[in-house]
């Protein structure tokens, strides 16, 4: 219900009420800037998520698997994917679903929602720096493919296989949202731990899953992005439409779910 | 409805299960004016600005915010807040955390400008998790009039805050409604409601039970208290109609009287030794708990 006042009286007891487009825009940045920042300054988030999945990749196929995996290009390409993908995954899933699972509980929502914070903001800005987090382990991770772990890709494929892992991040934002929004703060890192960790093993990203759980494998979103960054590697796969429809599908799925809880619980 | 008015409640009723947090709560909050929000515990202060904030909406009644509902974003760009518990990014520094929020509204002032005003210039590359309570909410404070707000909704905002800090606190809010805004202050310091408000409003068990300035809600009292030095017998003075009650407080009297002429003009005639003569009309303190024991 409104009283309708005036646009003389709006502008005698408030003045100017309107966002441009430009502050509007400006609102969306800064939000997602200063989420970065601080995500970056975590030292329980930013530090360990940016360097784990490169050292990790590089005791796999440089110090452990090094000297097998130089005859085989094939393998190489596919420990890079596998491991581009879990790299992403971490930043996305515990990036929504631990941070706002604890700010929801902490009454940061709620204090967001007494401002004039633009309605989307918060979350565009968690997705925003869960792809600039994405970016730069794809950086990294493709640094050390090339000088150490001798990946016999050319830079454009390099590039196709980060394009699609930053943009990849999309469905697991949405699942860390999915759980950040349903648990505890609490219980926020066992919850996704619950998913983050079968997940990371059965979808076959580190090494060629025994033929029954393979079967299952297509189950898991990881997956499909994993079969997506190979076909950017340029590996002859058929169904890149499929795997790129099915995560869109979870995004949506998972994204409208938890948006739902959201909004009851507001 | 008053057209004018910047925030309103009007016959709003608030039930959490079996409790009624808001009982047919009618307030207003008109332009200008610096109106303090009192009542003891659980009586619905923080309830009533959570729905003009559009944070929880009412069972019954209505709420409006510059006219509008409060659950508009445009409504809420006129207002600032200050919540009584807020948690905030403790890795962002006090100036990150004033341009986060001065973005969201449409002509904000700068993170320098906000820190100067509100003396936090120190503050601003301070992380936020590394300050003191009374450092956290001087820069709540800054980052509450950061937009330029026409309405500022402060819960508690002296808590934790030293003398100092405290009287420049206020300091700044007499200035801010002397510029033309207003301010909705809810506050245990009954001392800071004496000090600050135009206009007070009492509730109890989610009721208005009295509303109007300092004084105004003063005189529900009409007690007075007189301080001397006689050499009267207590016992004496207590036998007057006037007096309402004597005690002893060392080598003073004190004596609570309704007619408290009266009662002086009997002992200046009666003693002539009489002196440190005092008297005291009764405080916010003492009307507080007068309205509230009423309302109890």
């Amino acid at each position: 219900m409104t009283t309708g006042l005036t646009f003389e009286q709006q502008e005698h007891l408030g003045g100017k009420t309107i966002m441009s487009g430009g502050r509007t825009l400006h609102a969306y940045l800064t939000e997602a800037k200063y989420e970065s920042l601080r995500m970056l300054r975590s030292p329980s988030f930013g530090a360990i998520f940016l360097s784990l999945p490169v050292l990790i990749y590089l005791l796999f196929a440089v110090v452990i698997f090094g000297h097998a995996l130089r005859s085989d290009a094939v393998a190489t390409v596919a420990v890079f994917t596998g491991f581009s993908v879990f790299g992403v995954m971490g930043p996305a899933m515990f990036g929504f679903g631990v941070t706002i699972a604890i700010e929801r509980e902490q009454g940061l929502l709620r204090f967001k929602r007494a401002l004039p914070a633009p309605a989307g903001a918060y979350l565009v800005a968690k997705m925003l720096m869960a792809m600039l987090f994405a970016a730069i382990i794809m950086i990294t991770m493709c640094a050390a493919a090339v000088f150490f772990a001798h990946v016999p890709l050319p830079l454009p494929r390099l590039i196709g296989i980060g394009t699609v892992n930053v943009i990849g991040v999309l469905p697991f934002c949405a699942i860390g949202l999915f759980i950040g929004a349903i648990v505890k703060g609490a219980a926020a890192p066992g919850f996704t731990n619950l998913v983050y960790l079968p997940m990371m093993y059965l979808s076959g990203l580190f090494f060629p899953l025994p033929k029954g759980l393979a079967a299952v494998a297509p189950i898991w979103p990881a997956y499909h992005l994993n079969q997506l960054a190979l076909t950017a590697a340029g590996a002859p796969l058929a169904g890149a439409t499929t795997h790129l429809a099915i995560l869109l599908g979870v995004t949506a799925l998972f994204g409208w779910l938890a948006l739902s809880r959201l909004r009851r619980l507001n | 409805m008053n057209n004018s008015y910047l925030a309103e409640l009007k016959g709003v009723h608030k039930r959490y299960g079996k409790v009624a947090a808001l009982d047919g709560l009618d307030l207003q909050v008109a332009g200008g004016e610096l109106l303090a929000l009192l009542g003891p515990n659980g009586a619905g202060k923080t309830t009533a600005i959570s729905i003009m904030l559009g944070l929880q909406r009412p069972d019954t009644g209505s709420a409006h915010l510059f006219g509008e509902s409060p659950l508009l974003c445009a409504s809420r760009r006129q207002a600032g807040v200050m919540m009584q518990e807020v948690y905030l990014s403790p890795e962002l520094r006090v100036q990150e955390h004033i341009d986060l929020v001065a973005s969201y509204y449409p002509n904000p002032m700068s993170a320098e400008e906000a820190m100067e005003r509100t003396q936090t210039t120190s503050l601003a590359k301070r992380a936020y998790g590394k300050l003191s309570g009374g450092q956290k909410r001087q820069a709540q404070f800054a980052i509450a009039i950061c937009g330029r707000p026409k309405l500022l909704f402060l819960d508690e905002p002296t808590v934790g805050l030293d003398v100092q800090a405290r009287e420049t606190m206020w300091a700044m809010l007499r200035q801010i409604v002397s510029d033309g805004s207003s301010i909705l202050l809810t506050t245990h310091y009954l001392e800071e409601a004496e000090a600050l408000a135009d206009r007070v409003a009492v509730l109890a068990k989610g009721r208005l039970i009295a509303s109007g300035t300092v004084n105004q809600i003063r005189a529900v009292v009409a007690r007075k208290r007189i301080t001397c030095r006689t050499t009267l017998p207590l016992q004496q003075i207590e036998a007057w109609p006037e007096v309402e009650r004597v005690t002893q407080h060392q080598d003073h009297l004190q004596i609570v009287a309704n007619e408290a002429e009266d009662v002086v003009r009997r002992l200046l005639a009666m003693d002539e030794t009489l002196h440190d003569l005092e008297v005291h009309r009764a405080g916010l303190a003492e009307a507080f708990t007068e309205l509230t024991k009423e309302a109890a």
